[in-house]
């Protein structure tokens, strides 16, 4: 709808006219097309069973689509992949391991030396405000930390696009607050590709340079809507008039995508 | 833990004084209430102790006044006291009996938890090899051992057959046990390690293993007992064959004799064997899962 600023340009990996059917017979996704640019804050919104966690798992490649394409620009693909970091709805830890042992798993399994290793998993920590509790076990985080703890998980290894799937939908209102502004600033910092699959109007526009909303049965793309208010944003955003007519402009493509949803 | 040592020392002070009174007890202060609970519990752990301690203080003691009175035979039935003493008396047989049981024991659940846990990695690596085996392994779970004994013993040497015994009613529980911890991975973390390209290896040693401990924990501690059940009939089927050291062919063989205090004093020592190899292995499952597992965490709250 607006021009996107400059490294917002290129796009990173798309999806085109994906399907995807599951062996029950529900078709989870129908002719997606999806553009990921290099860069941006892209939501994905919409009601529950429109697709936007399936669609996330194809980018990842942890499903398979039934029909369509998943195109990787600029590197090949096997090497992109390798770069990509996926924070789940639940923290999804390893509850017998150590929040440092948690960070330092995809270093684990790569192979990545032990020193090397070490470094990365102490800036990951703190990177995440978690360098004190690296000691500790995940049952004693509170929900907000074990969720810092995924994060810093899906950023150690530097991932060029991080995958989110309602990571902070369990949490209550005070802290999902915080890791918001918190999450702004990493990805400021990193210059990384979000993917952030929500069911939270205010949370998307809070967040993305780009909501992009989803209809269901089948789910599919509905309806774009670019956020182009500056970045950095913080709690004077929340508050603004301009946040709040953005959220009704999202709102109003919601309530048309659930309707369609609902016509089929 | 930090938070909670400063409020149960902030009870302690201030609710001294009430715990006096009656008023103190039914406070609405959630002091008062939490003091009120500590107190519950500490009692309710007094009586667990206490009363089975008493059942048995009022069982034995019933048991010798019986006998005494009733003048009962030491050969139909020797009193608390008697069985005591041939304890002490047989000790140095029983002992060397009891070493050879319990030998015979933890091979048998030596190679019931390696078996167990072996064959249910197996199965969880090869599907194929899982539906051709895993029937034979229920097969020899649901027959009872007491019946494949005797058989074990034409075919195999005699102490071979009783670590077969103790084997065969071990190793069902670890398997099925195992079978369901490798199972019950947590989805997300699978699809994570997937992502991460772990190899099969890896998802085996740093997910699936560490997923299934407490599965395999649980089936270890009934394997435990039931090598020790499997090691006694098997030496009992033996006993009657003639031959055997082990402490379940001196019950069999006092039965013969009639020599029923011993076969007490035997029974005991089994008994005691049987709860100290139990409790072993909870200690053991507490450890291991101490730090991370809901299980052995319950005590906490």
């Amino acid at each position: 709808m607006s021009a996107a600023p400059a490294y917002h340009s290129e796009t990173l990996v798309a999806l085109r006219g994906v399907d995807k059917a599951f062996p029950n017979g529900t078709l989870a996704l129908s002719g997606l097309d999806l553009d990921v640019r290099s860069g941006e804050f892209v939501s994905l919104l919409g009601p529950s069973g429109c697709g936007k966690s399936t669609a996330l798992k194809i980018i990842a490649g942890l499903s398979e689509p039934s029909a369509g394409r998943v195109e990787w620009r600029r590197t090949p693909a096997a090497e992109n992949k390798s770069r990509i970091g996926f924070v789940f709805q639940e923290p999804t830890l390893m509850p017998w391991a150590s929040v440092f042992d948690n960070v330092a798993l995809p270093l684990k399994l790569n192979r990545t030396g032990t020193a090397e290793s070490r470094s990365r998993v102490v800036e990951a920590l703190h990177r995440v405000g978690l360098e004190e509790f690296g000691r500790a076990f995940p049952r004693e985080l509170s929900g907000g930390m074990r969720m810092r703890v995924s994060i810093a998980r899906a950023l150690v290894t530097e991932p060029a696009l991080l995958l989110m799937d309602e990571p902070f939908a369990a949490l209550d209102e005070i802290t999902r607050f915080k890791l918001n502004n918190d999450l702004l600033d990493l990805w400021q910092a990193l210059r990384t590709t979000i993917v952030f699959v929500t069911h939270s109007v205010f949370e998307s526009v809070y967040l993305s340079s780009r909501v992009v909303v989803m209809a269901a049965r089948p789910g599919r793309a509905f309806s774009e809507l670019a956020i182009d208010a500056p970045y950095p944003r913080n709690n004077d955003f929340r508050t603004s008039a301009g946040y709040a007519a953005l959220c009704r402009r999202v709102s109003e493509a919601l309530a048309q995508a659930m309707a369609a949803g609902e016509a089929r | 833990m930090t938070t909670s040592r400063p409020s149960t020392a902030h009870s302690r002070e201030s609710g001294n004084p009430a715990s006096g009174t009656s008023q103190g007890a039914g406070s609405p202060l959630p002091r008062g209430r939490a003091e009120a609970q500590l107190r519950r519990a500490n009692r309710d752990r007094l009586l667990r102790v206490a009363l089975p301690v008493l059942v048995l203080a009022l069982g034995i003691a019933i048991w010798e006044a019986v006998v005494r009175i009733k003048n009962i035979p030491p050969y139909v039935l020797p009193g608390p006291g008697l069985i005591l003493q041939t304890l002490f008396a047989d000790w140095s047989l029983l002992w060397q009996s009891l070493l050879v049981t319990l030998a015979t024991t933890c091979e048998g659940f030596l190679l019931a938890a390696a078996g167990g846990v072996g064959l249910a990695v197996l199965f969880n690596q090869s599907r194929l090899l899982e539906y051709s085996l895993y029937p034979y392994a229920v097969i020899l779970q649901v027959t009872p051992i007491v019946a494949i004994a005797p058989l074990l013993l034409i075919y195999l040497p005699q102490p071979l057959a009783v670590l077969a015994c103790a084997w065969i009613v071990a190793f069902f529980p670890v398997l099925a046990n195992t079978t369901l911890g490798l199972h019950s991975v947590d989805r997300n973390l699978a699809d994570l390690f997937a992502l991460y390209g772990a190899s099969r290896g890896q998802m085996l040693w740093n997910l699936k293993l560490p997923s299934a401990l407490p599965y395999i924990l649980g089936g270890l501690r009934i394997a435990g007992g039931l090598s020790l059940i499997g090691a006694v009939v098997a030496e009992i089927a033996a006993g009657s064959a003639g031959a055997g050291s082990g402490l379940a062919y001196r019950i069999a063989e006092s039965g013969y004799r009639l020599n029923i205090p011993r076969m007490f004093a035997a029974l005991l020592l089994l008994s005691v064997a049987g709860i100290a190899i139990f409790y072993l292995l909870s200690a053991v499952n507490y450890f291991a899962l101490r730090r991370w597992h809901e299980s052995a965490l319950a005590a906490e709250r």
